[in-house]
């Protein structure tokens, strides 16, 4: 009866969803006061009714109702409660269910917080919003009901992926959701600007703050995947170009250029077509993720059940979307023009240079990502284009991007010069030539030139930010800084951070697979490893081994590692790797395979300097984006704007 | 913005949708399987079996001994459900006379010697692989796997997951059919 009621919630909401995109779209078009008002009300509804069918389907799992298709194949009655609940959205038809109720919050939230936002202007947001819910719950409804029923139920479930069974997958999913949702509503809020026929700066100063925080959700969603993936998947690896993976970092890497360029809008009301585009950009790219993923015509580690009528159903819903609102910009953006005039050397053209080498950066990645289907789908082999095309190709498109990071946040708007800038630059720039070129002589003990290369823009972004931030307390004290400010700084600093992780774990890692017998040890990077042998494990759902590798440096005991190797019920093996943290190095032991029966096992050594600074530099930049959204400029304007009365702000 | 150029990004979309429809389109009438991975084996030599027979201690499992036969090498493991799921197939092209060479994978004897008693046996050897020795030569990502090996020791195909007749009329059934039933 319990899913029935989730079934039925479900198809209430698509109702609902309908209703909140026909009536304030037409009622908005067509001036129809009563059609606009219904909006809100409808739309807060909608999120009642998906949220009891999610709740529902928890329920079920926390249930163990096998006779529900959906919990049969993905829960079972020894799996731990944390992972009957993850387990909701840790496949297809739930996490669908995740995306939908997702959207609904993000919209409600919006009916909410924007109490500024003059009736039409919300009324067509959340017209908008309301379609892609429409689309959503039809997709779930039509092709993967997460109710399903499965006559006679099994006595028993199957299994949740193993790989998901662990605290950092469980939030890896949701996060990244609400990023790839996020960015539905800068979208809906360039959609509804574009219908209204007004692109102005009113509505890249309301998507702002939401921007702002779908980016967090989706930079936390990445790096929590990530830092899964090195010490789950027992590769010593963080990022592998795999095309999932890509799916998640075109839309962050195209939100990045959108976050700057809202500024840009904004504040001097300049590329306002390019901002549009870009807002389209961010959302399609997240849609486009969903649809490689899920309709299986790209393979990668992460496996969704994938089958290609579903493939079908996204393919229409993206065509609907993306050429819809791509059709309408064609129509709309070419009248827009932007009458604000800046120099070539000004903060504008800065950040013009950054939202350009970021979309070149994202359509490298994208055509790295299709490019072996285009040539598989035409019969012209398999090939697949690994971390060497990337690493080609994305290194020198970055490189000159952090470059220009110093400069652009120091440059003024409008008008500057290289004379006056100069003088601002000259002291950060000798600074970051010098402690990039000693740290790795002093600190890592071997000079490589990359390495250098690598510290040095490090280095110049954490200078360049820390006079930037001079500059401008001068006179008003850090205090005086606005939150703003702070956003732009943690930004940044987050991504020097994050530079030096992945330089110096690129360049100084070492590893060694070898065969280890009970009590030998192996030197490596200035710490012994020495194997103690292994014990049998029993967990609730899987059995195994658990190692012992005693790690000591010059004769001192640092640690005792346990890796792990699980065979879960369901058959599948899992490595979990024992790890040594630490700011300037991780040590990383893997099992590998048992040899021989004198307890001798193959084990995977890594040292890698520096590696928690890649997901240290995540995290700092993620508060810049909070620090940012909650910036209380957004809330003064918003509430002088609704004091005035007219429906925009003209800044420009 | 002129007019033209505003329209850029709608077109290349479309040709994108285009590709994306076209590759649906190919994968639903089964002409294209992403996950196919292709073995590098494929079209080459057989890597040699040398491995304990799983059902006698004193004798080993060679592949030697399959020269000049068209046969089957299935890779499998009482710990993976897909195995138990393909035995009964098995089963029944072994009692066509299709010559199947099993490989028990990472896996306890006892519990491989039980399974085989309980539910039949379909091979005509079972070559016990504890330590991935075999499995490594024959790049096998995952049980089950299915090699066919022509009568030249030529691998000429593989399977990556539970045998079903439709699997086998695709792939496997020609090669049997060309040299008439053996034995």
């Amino acid at each position: 009866m319990i899913p029935e009621i989730g079934h039925f919630a479900l198809v209430l909401a698509l109702v609902l969803a309908l209703i909140q995109s026909f009536f304030p779209l037409v009622g908005a078009q067509k001036g129809i006061a009563s059609w606009v008002a219904i909006a809100k009300p409808v739309a807060r509804l909608q999120l009642v009714f998906t949220a009891l069918s999610f709740a529902l389907l928890t329920w079920s799992f926390l249930q163990s109702d096998f006779s529900v298709l959906y919990v049969a194949t993905n829960s079972n009655t020894s799996l731990p409660t944390l992972y009957k609940v993850s387990g909701v959205w840790g496949a297809h038809e739930g996490s669908l269910l995740f995306w939908a109720l997702t959207l609904s919050v993000w919209t409600t939230a919006v009916t909410l917080f924007g109490r500024s936002i003059p009736p039409v202007m919300m009324a067509r947001v959340l017209g908008i919003l309301g379609l892609l819910s429409v689309g959503f719950l039809m997709f779930m409804l039509f092709t993967s009901n997460p109710f399903d029923r499965l006559m006679p139920p099994p006595p028993e479930g199957k299994d949740l992926n193993p790989l998901l069974q662990d605290p950092g997958l469980a939030l890896h999913p949701p996060l990244l959701y609400m990023g790839y949702v996020g960015f539905a509503i800068p979208f809906a809020f360039a959609i509804a600007a574009m219908l209204g026929g007004r692109l102005d700066a009113a509505w890249a100063r309301w998507s702002r703050p939401w921007t702002q925080v779908a980016w967090v959700s989706l930079t936390l969603g990445i790096a929590l995947g990530s830092w899964w993936a090195y010490y789950e998947l027992g590769w010593g690896g963080w990022w592998f170009w795999d095309p999932v993976e890509n799916a998640s970092f075109m839309p962050w890497l195209a939100g990045t250029a959108l976050m700057h360029s809202l500024a840009v809008t904004e504040k001097r009301g300049a590329f306002k077509a390019w901002t549009v585009l870009l807002a389209i950009f961010a959302f399609s790219l997240s849609l486009l993720g969903m649809f490689l993923v899920r309709s299986g015509v790209l393979t990668s580690v992460h496996a969704f059940a994938s089958d290609p009528a579903r493939g079908m159903f996204i393919l229409m819903f993206l065509v609907t979307v993306v050429g819809g609102s791509l059709a309408l910009y064609a129509v709309r953006a070419s009248k827009v023009r932007s009458y604000v005039r800046f120099d070539l050397v000004s903060k504008e053209s800065a950040l013009l240079l950054n939202n350009v080498i970021l979309v070149v950066a994202c359509a490298a990645v994208l055509l790295g990502t299709l490019y072996p289907l285009l040539l598989d789908a035409l019969n012209l082999g398999k090939i697949s284009v690994g971390p060497p095309y990337f690493n080609a190709v994305f290194i020198p498109l970055t490189a000159p991007l952090v470059a220009l990071m110093g400069i652009g946040a120091m440059a003024r708007w409008k008008r500057d010069s290289l004379e006056n800038l100069w003088p601002k630059v000259r002291v950060s720039l000798v600074a970051s030539v010098v402690f990039g070129v000693l740290y790795p002589i002093v600190v890592m003990q071997r000079f490589d030139w990359l390495a250098a290369v690598g510290m040095v823009l490090a280095f110049w972004v954490f200078f360049t930010t820390l006079k930037v931030t001079k500059d401008q307390a001068r006179g008003r004290g850090l205090g005086g800084l606005s939150l703003s400010h702070w956003g732009m700084v943690f930004g940044h600093i987050g991504i020097a951070f994050f530079i030096v992780g992945i330089t110096l774990t690129s360049i100084y890692s070492t590893e060694k697979d070898l065969r280890l017998e009970v009590g030998e040890s192996y030197e490596m990077g200035g710490y012994a490893f020495t194997f103690n042998g292994s014990t049998h494990l029993q967990g609730p759902n899987y059995s195994g081994d658990r190692g012992e590798v005693v790690i000591t440096q010059n004769g001192e005991k640092i640690t005792v590692l346990h890796p792990e190797k699980r065979n879960y019920r369901s058959g599948m093996p899992m490595t979990e790797a024992g790890i040594d943290a630490g700011l300037s190095r991780d040590l990383f032991v893997a099992l590998g395979e048992p040899l021989g029966t004198e307890g001798a096992w193959s084990l995977r050594l890594y040292h890698k300097p520096y590696v928690r600074w890649i997901w240290l530099g995540a995290l700092i930049m993620s508060l810049g984006g909070l620090l940012s959204a909650a910036d209380k400029r957004y809330r003064v304007l918003a509430r002088r704007t609704a004091t005035e009365k007219s429906p925009v702000g003209a800044t420009a | 913005m002129s007019k033209s150029r505003a329209f850029i990004p709608l077109l290349a979309f479309l040709a994108l949708a285009g590709l994306f429809y076209f590759v649906l389109m190919k994968m639903g009438k089964g002409e294209y399987n992403p996950r196919d991975i292709p073995t590098e084996f494929i079209g080459r030599p057989a890597p040699s079996i040398d491995l304990p027979n799983l059902l006698d201690e004193n004798d080993r499992v060679k592949s030697s001994d399959y020269a000049g036969k068209v046969w089957l090498v299935n890779v499998w493991g009482t710990w993976c459900p897909e195995c138990w799921k393909e035995h009964e197939y098995l089963m029944h092209l072994s009692r066509q006379g299709v010559p199947i060479l099993g490989i028990d994978w990472r896996d306890e004897k006892a519990d491989a010697i039980d399974f085989l008693k309980q539910k039949g046996n379909p091979f005509v050897e079972v070559g016990f692989d504890p330590n991935s020795d075999a499995a490594i030569d024959w790049g096998v990502y995952g049980a089950p796997e299915t090699f066919l090996i022509d009568a030249e020791g030529i691998v000429r195909e593989k399977h990556a997951g539970a045998l079903y007749p439709q699997v086998w009329q695709e792939k496997f059934a020609k090669y049997f059919h060309a040299q008439q039933p053996t034995e």
